[in-house]
This record gives C-alpha cells, structure tokens and sequence, in this order.
C-alpha cells in the first residue's frame, strides 16, 4: 500500500502506435511518478513525450501495458484524476461556447484562484475566438484544477505565453500543488524552466 | 435618429430580417397554392393569349388560362417535392453520415462508394432514369427528386461528425467525466445540427430547379398539372410568336424563390456559425 502511494501514476510496459500499420512511438516503457514530487520530463522533438502524456491522461489507450492510478487501471468513466493540460488551448475550448461554461463545465473555481490566474471577469461573457492564445491557456489550466483532480500533466503549457505571464501561471501552479499535495508532471524543452518547478528530472 | 437606427439594425437583425420576408414570401406561395380553387387557373376561350393587364397580371395562355395563378400553383408544387425531397435526402444522408463518421471501417468504405457512384452519374441523367422507372407523372419526379439529394449532405455530415467527434475539447470533456450522451448533448448536436439544417435549407433550390428540369424536357408531371417545368416547355411552342409573358413571369417565380431559398441558407449559415455569429 505505501509502494502504491509513493508510485501514484505508473505506466507499465506500455507499447503505443497510432495504428496498426505505423511503427511503434512507444515500446515496453516504464515510468513511475508520485503525486509528492513534480517531474519534468524532456526531450528531443517528435520523441513521443506528447503521446506518453496522452496515454498518461487516458485519452488514448495502449496498445500492450497499462497504466496504473494508485494500483488501479486508470478510469475509464468518471472523472479521471489526472488531468492534462495541452500545448494547444484554441482547440481545447468549445467555439461555441461562452468562457465562463467553458470554466464551469466540470466545477466552479472560487474568484480567488481566478484572481491569481489573472482571468479577468469581463473575459467571462466572451467567446473563445475574442480571447488570445495566452488568454485561452489560463482557462484551461483553471478548469483543470477541480477538486477531483489528484495530478496534473502539463504539456508544454507556457510555451505561447509571455516570460511575465508564464512566471504568474507558473506560481499559481506550484502553489495549488503544494497546497493539496497534487503530483505534476511537466513536459517541456526549457530545461530551465523544468530545474526551477521541478525537483526531478527524466530524460525521454 | 440615424445613428439610433443604424445601431438597431446590426448584422443579426439584418441577416434575421432577410430570413424571416424571405421565408413570409415562400411560406405565403405556398399556402396560397395549397389552397387555390382549380377555377382561378381554369381555362377560359374567351380570353386567349391575353397580354399582361390588370384583371391578368401575368397575362393568359392558348387555352385563355390566367399566368398568375397557374405559376403560384406550380411553384407551391414545387416547394411541396422540396419539402420532400429535403426530408427524405437529408434524412438518408443523416443515417449514412453519422454511420460513416461512428463505425468507419467497411461501413465508412459502403458509404463513401455509394456517394462516389451517385455523385458520378449525371445528376440529371440519374433524374431521368428514376423517373421513367417509376412512370413518369408526380410520383415519379418526386421519388427521382427525393432519392437523388443526399450525396453532398451526407458528405457533410460525415466530415463534420468526424471531425467533432476527435476534437479535443470533447476528448477533455470525456476525461472530466461527462457521458457520451453528455457529450453528444452538449458539444456534439449544437456543433453537427446547424451545418444539417443549413444543407437540407440549400438542397430546396436545388430540388426545386431539379424538379422544373425534368419536367420541362418532358419526363415529369403530365401537361394538366401545373408545374413550372410545364408552365416553362409549353411557353417555348409560343414565345416565337412574341408571347414573352408566358415565359418570362413565371421564369422570373422560379428565380426568385431559388434565390430566395439560397439566401436563407446562406443567412441561417453566417447566423449560425460561431466565428460570424456574433458580429
């Protein structure tokens, strides 16, 4: 039980493609993450980090392997308690819904957390295509931080940000996390920014 | 006073406006064709080859039968094989969309052959085929009018379903626990519905020019019925002989009420569409 807490999120063996045909992204990978410490992970471009941290998250499946939440398959259903935030917000919102559902789908951040994202209120009654890319991104990392939520993949979240706001995102991030003792695992090709918010590195 | 007015009607009102005289205008063809007694356009020897005047505004043909009624009848018959025909297309090309797009593999390769294989044959040659195979008449333009449509939604739907169905904020929504019927609800039928309803209001103009084509060339309704079609071939016979009107009036209906329809689509599309929507 205390290994299963220590190795919250685990991927055994797993073996990915995108389809039969296609050669192999992943094969018979390990990689064991707690939800104490918050993990950069880097590596070259088009490596598969990406995939890793879909697979991770649950939106895909692999192929052979499995992935293990506290010793149990990743949920299929339900909420999941890991949580991803991608590189690319625009596409992560619904163009036809208003920011404030997009916010609220799942739950309702309290105007604090929003304050410190820097969201503004008059963003609310907006459309996503009326808000910048940077604008978009702190949405999706506000509602993806509900209570459910136990670790949180971040996959090169702050690249189409400012150094300003990518410091502010950043601290808010590291906060929540050390105040509900959430797991991170942070994929980035900034090696500094991975020493800084991180405590362990892995190299793809 | 200008300014006030100018801010009242912006782009939603205006487009709203459009689609709502345009859809009075065909609405009232129709309704006025449903419900006209066969004597307006009854024949009447005494008044042969009227010219436009007043007691005829489109004036009479040889049988002295009034233009003006004659052409709203036949266009409210065309608008009815349009609702028809839109009905009966759009809805095979739903079920084979959404097949397509849901189950892909070999149900995906039928449909994409079946659409390649109607979409290859001369509309109108198909048109022909099915009419004549079904004996001419009403039934047969509207069962070649109605089987003939779905090609090009179909398409639609699929593509637009596909590509809903992998979006990522649908995935990200599955991971934050809603059901797939949460998901259809909510992202899915607000995204698909709009481009269906849109298609099937841009199929009518085509159903009805389709219908008026086959008839003219002679393999849909009989010479009695009044058809635009009818109404536009039997004209020929006379127009060398400086009968405009009978070609021109009712030509004219059937323009706009074809403009018409693709105006309505084409307004309901920038109503509906989230990046114009809004403006």
């Amino acid at each position: 039980m205390q290994n299963n807490q220590e190795n919250a999120l685990e991927a055994r063996d797993i073996s990915f493609r995108y389809d039969k045909k296609s050669p192999w992204i992943l094969e018979g990978y390990n990689l064991k993450l707690s939800v104490r410490e918050r993990t950069a992970l880097v590596g070259p471009s088009g490596c598969g980090k990406s995939t890793l941290s879909k697979l991770l998250s649950g939106y895909e499946r692999p192929e052979k392997g499995e992935i293990l939440w506290k010793g149990e398959p990743l949920p299929k259903t339900g909420y999941c308690p890991v949580q991803m935030i991608g590189q690319h917000p625009e596409q992560a919102v619904n163009p036809r819904w208003k920011m404030e559902k997009i916010l609220r789908e799942c739950w309702d951040p309290e105007e604090e957390l929003l304050e410190k994202m820097g969201i503004e209120k008059e963003w609310m009654k907006r459309w996503p295509i009326e808000l910048s890319g940077g604008e978009l991104q702190r949405f999706c990392i506000g509602r993806a931080l509900g209570p459910k939520t136990e670790f949180l993949i971040c996959d090169e979240i702050s690249t189409m940000l400012d150094v300003i706001t990518q410091a502010q995102i950043w601290q808010v991030l590291l906060e929540e996390a050390e105040k509900r003792k959430m797991g991170m695992l942070v994929i980035t090709h900034n090696r500094s920014l991975a020493e800084r918010v991180c405590n362990r590195i892995v190299e793809f | 006073m200008n300014k006030k007015m100018d801010k009242f009607w912006n782009r939603k009102r205006k487009t709203c406006f459009v689609i709502g005289v345009a859809g009075a205008y065909l609405i009232l063809v129709l309704a006025a064709g449903l419900w006209m007694s066969p004597e307006r356009y009854g024949v009447d020897y005494n008044a042969k080859f009227t010219a436009p005047c007043l007691a005829h505004p489109f004036g009479t043909d040889q049988m002295g039968r009034d233009m003006f009624f004659r052409s709203v009848k036949g266009l409210s018959n065309s608008i009815l094989i349009g609702i028809l025909a839109s009905s009966v297309s759009s809805f095979i090309a739903l079920v084979f969309g959404v097949t397509a797009a849901i189950k892909g593999g070999k149900a995906d390769g039928f449909v994409n052959w079946c659409v390649d294989v109607c979409m290859g044959i001369p509309h109108l040659v198909l048109l022909i085929l099915i009419s004549f195979m079904m004996g001419r008449g009403g039934k047969g333009v509207m069962t070649a009018v109605a089987l003939t449509h779905w090609p090009e939604l179909t398409r639609l739907v699929r593509a637009e379903v596909l590509q809903i169905r992998s979006a990522p904020y649908v995935k990200a929504s599955y991971r934050m626990g809603k059901t797939r019927f949460q998901a259809a609800k909510e992202h899915m039928i607000p995204q698909v519905l709009p481009v269906y309803l849109i298609g099937v209001v841009l199929l009518f103009p085509h159903a009805i020019m389709h219908e008026a084509a086959i008839t003219f060339l002679g393999f849909g309704f009989s010479a009695e019925v009044p058809a635009i079609g009818v109404i536009l071939s039997e004209s020929m016979k006379h127009i060398a002989t400086g009968k405009w009107w009978m070609a021109v009036f009712p030509g004219l209906m059937l323009l706009l009420a074809v403009v018409l329809f693709d105006l309505i689509g084409e307004n309901l599309k920038r109503l509906l569409h989230p990046n114009s929507g809004n403006e």
